[in-house]
């Protein structure tokens, strides 16, 4: 039994040695943080130790902030990886549709929270310039719930309108070109779509939300009511697509054509059909996402999207391009290692932490972490 | 093993290259008055921006526009050498840059500087900062260049992205102080030995003690108002043009070689290549190390100029910039990449931002909107010119709505750009002896 095991044990790490290695760094990190937890701690050399003091509060924080981070990547992961298996290309521009669906909406949301007692011209651009400050709008969840839940229909109906004119426009002509094609033709969408945004919104980055009250004490735990919406409203749009995907007609259709393009040609999908839905899903959810992201950090910027672009990628390549739980469970990855290195790492390093999984991914098990789960 | 082979060929081909090169010389003629063509008339258009201000001004307008070409056709053609030759889709341009830059940066900085550098001689900095950055682009290629062409462009934005996160790091730039005594300069960004003509001018740099050559050029420039300081400039932007050439030339060498057809065989098809017994592993690894040095280089002339550099200036846009240049031009087209980067530079870097500030002196707008929503009203209340004043106050953003529009349409429309017309001779020996010897040199060979 004993030595079974051992040749087994050693045929994986000849077979695997980089998985291996993975595995065990892992590992260690895991031990070295239940450590600290416990608060246990054993000197290494003078500057490093193993182990240490982090508070439960603290770890408890960051895994939720990781959470919070990790559904609105999760969110936008789920066009990206629609839009890379059914139409075939990396969509640089995906990250720019979150822009347009946090531009959109926040300007409803201002314009139903105070049209009428702040001059329209604020409102609709989304305070680029002038004297009005978030608090005179006083755009929150505790104080206009409503303008609120506009603003998210509102992010979503916008950015889908906008894919679908890109689609309509750039992509539709290309339908049979390579994917190299089609990328680079996206990395001219998203920087048209990025510098139209800041033409009619300025380049400025400002605060958006009224964050008085925003934070509650709930069971005894100090909750941002903010975070609480878009996790709440994050978790109902993910059931509501797996039961769309699972339960229609189209969401059948959109598995068939992730699963096998050809295949779905000759058993008479639709594709066009398909494709439009695939815009109409990930457009929306891309804005959706965009809006909460500003929603969480109560800032708005041109360049919002395009920075959460990698990590996006990061999360759909982690989960298996072309799989929608395993954009979801890459989000939640990326979200939670984005945070929770911070124990390890300086701040300075967190995102390269990401793109630095991502990579690994990619070389190791290009097919995600779940490999063999594809459909949708 | 088949390196060996082709090395043998390699020789007897230098000869046959002259041999081609003189017997069809139409085509480089053809090739340089296409760029000297394209250069003027951006040159010309540029001229009517400015003439108003003077010779100087003019003068000196044309050295930024020819230093921005410069450095990008640099880039362009290395890009073609990784992409147009052989298809490695490296969207980390501006991350293998700053590796180059700021290695020779670390290693020639002066040690008590803040950040501390090593303090060695510039030339050595500069190989030192190519090697860096081919060293870097080995670690990127031996296990990413299996990967697929859209997963290769993933891997190498993340890791450009890594290493300006890496170079902007405050947390990085202390350590390194602490420890080994040199730094980064983290997001404040770091001295450069400043690469100048000065030396060509002024012996000991001082301005009274003039060379003999100074004393030539400032004869025929002093009286036609040109200033000492935009010479000098020019002079440093004919440097990089001297550089510009030996790129090209080294492409070009390259291109012809039996090296380079196994690259082009690789883009076309790897799987025949590599079932001819060629190891296109090794090619690839190789082009893309030499086509990261070269990237490294370019960045060296161009931030080692401004004497300064910080993590700000390796943003990917950079690197979709060369991208558009090399579009532009044609992938996989040496003249090509260096026109592109004339008509990229001139059209839609730098034209847009002079023709924006031209029109704005020039019709002296009232209106002064400060938000698109404003410019709007103002326009229904009967103030047209409203949105021509806010758009020239925001032509930044417009340029960039440009260059993704023209990006656009060069994919749909002209994917192979100006000059990407892959008709390149495979053959060592000049195709085109037969013929001349019956029709004196006519050929329709691209």
């Amino acid at each position: 039994m004993g030595l079974t095991n051992s040749i087994e044990l050693r045929e994986l790490w000849e077979t695997r040695r980089s998985v291996v290695l993975l595995g065990l760094f892992a590992l260690v990190l895991c031990v070295d943080l239940l450590a600290r937890l416990a608060g246990v701690e054993v000197g290494l050399t003078d500057s490093y130790s193993f182990g240490g003091a982090l508070s439960l509060t603290r770890f408890g924080g960051l895994l939720w902030n990781g959470i919070v981070i990790g559904l609105i990547i999760g969110l936008a992961g789920i066009g990206l990886s629609m839009t890379y298996s059914i139409l075939s290309f990396a969509n640089f521009s995906h990250g720019d549709l979150l822009t347009t669906g946090a531009f959109g909406g926040w300007a409803a949301t201002y314009i139903v929270a105070a049209v009428g007692t702040i001059e329209l011209g604020s409102l609709l651009v989304v305070r680029a310039a002038g004297s009005v400050s978030p608090a005179d709008i006083g755009a929150n969840i505790v104080q206009t719930p409503f303008a609120i839940l506009v603003g998210i229909v509102v992010a979503a109906a916008v950015t889908i309108a906008v894919a679908l004119v890109i689609d309509r426009l750039v992509y539709k002509p290309m339908r049979d070109r390579g994917g190299i094609a089609l990328l680079i033709a996206s990395i001219g969408v998203a920087l048209a779509l990025r510098y139209i945004i800041q033409f009619i919104f300025g380049s400025r980055n400002r605060g958006v939300t009224d964050t008085t009250g925003v934070r509650v004490e709930l069971v005894g735990i100090s909750v941002n009511l903010h975070q609480l919406t878009l996790v709440v409203a994050a978790i109902v749009l993910m059931i509501a697509m797996h039961l769309m995907l699972q339960r229609t007609k189209l969401g059948k259709a959109m598995r068939a054509m992730a699963d096998n393009k050809d295949l779905a040609l000759v058993t008479g999908i639709p594709t066009e059909r398909v494709v439009r839905a695939t815009w109409v899903i990930g457009g929306g959810l891309a804005g959706v996402a965009g809006y909460f992201v500003v929603l969480d950090r109560g800032v708005i910027g041109f360049n919002l999207g395009w920075f959460l672009l990698l990590l996006i990628f990061a999360a759909v390549i982690l989960g298996g391009i072309g799989s929608i739980y395993g954009a979801i469970a890459g989000g939640l990855v990326i979200g939670i290692t984005y945070n929770v290195v911070l124990i390890w790492i300086p701040s300075d390093f967190n995102e390269a932490a990401a793109f630095a999984l991502m990579i690994l991914v990619l070389l190791y098990r290009p097919d995600g972490i779940f490999k063999g789960v594809t459909t949708a | 093993m088949t390196d060996d082979v082709d090395a043998d060929k390699t020789a007897p081909s230098v000869t046959e290259a002259v041999r081609a090169a003189t017997a069809d010389i139409s085509q480089p003629v053809r090739d340089v008055g296409l760029i000297v063509g394209v250069l003027f008339g951006v040159y010309a258009l540029f001229a009517v921006f400015v003439f108003n201000q003077g010779l100087n001004s003019v003068v000196s307008t044309l050295r930024v526009v020819t230093f921005f070409i410069a450095v990008y056709a640099m880039l362009a053609l290395a890009l073609n050498l990784q992409w147009g030759y052989t298809g490695l889709f490296n969207i980390g341009v501006a991350g293998f840059m700053a590796v180059g830059v700021y290695t020779m940066g670390i290693l020639a900085g002066d040690p008590a500087g803040s950040p501390p550098g090593l303090g060695l001689p510039l030339p050595f900095a500069i190989v030192a900062g190519m090697a860096a950055a081919a060293f870097v682009g080995l670690l990127t290629a031996l296990p990413a260049l299996r990967l697929r062409a859209d997963y290769l462009a993933i891997v190498t934005l993340g890791i450009s992205e890594i290493i300006r996160l890496t170079l902007n790091s405050g947390a990085l730039n202390s350590w390194l102080i602490e420890t080994v005594g040199i730094g980064t300069g983290a997001g404040s960004g770091m001295g450069l030995p400043s690469f100048s003509a000065r030396g060509l001018f002024y012996v000991d740099g001082s301005t009274a003690n003039q060379t003999a050559l100074a004393e030539v050029v400032f004869a025929v420039t002093g009286p036609l108002g040109i200033r000492e300081s935009v010479v000098i400039a020019w002079a440093y932007v004919f440097v990089l043009i001297v550089f510009v050439v030996g790129f090209y030339v080294l492409l070009a060498r390259i291109g012809n070689s039996p090296f380079g057809r196994v690259l082009k065989s690789i883009r076309e098809d790897e799987l025949v290549a590599s079932s001819l017994g060629k190891h296109t592993q090794l090619f690839k690894i190789k082009v893309f190390m030499l086509g990261c040095a070269l990237m490294g280089l370019a960045g060296i002339l161009w931030q080692g100029s401004q004497g300064f550099v910080s993590p700000n200036s390796f943003m990917p846009i950079v690197t979709f910039y060369v991208f558009v240049a090399l579009i532009i031009g044609g992938s996989g087209s040496n003249t090509g990449s260096v026109v592109g980067a004339i008509v990229f530079v001139g059209l839609l870097f730098e034209g847009p931002r002079r023709a924006g500030g031209a029109l704005s002196d020039a019709l002296a707008f009232t209106a002064n909107p400060n938000t698109s929503w404003e410019a709007l009203t103002l326009v229904v209340s009967g103030e047209p010119l409203a949105l021509f004043a806010y758009a020239t106050d925001n032509i930044s953003a417009l340029q960039f709505v440009l260059l993704g529009v023209v990006l656009i349409v060069l994919m749909q429309k002209r994917p192979e750009g100006l000059l990407g017309h892959r008709n390149e001779t495979a053959a060592a020996v000049p195709l085109t002896e037969q013929t001349r010897s019956i029709r004196g040199g006519e050929s329709d060979e691209q």
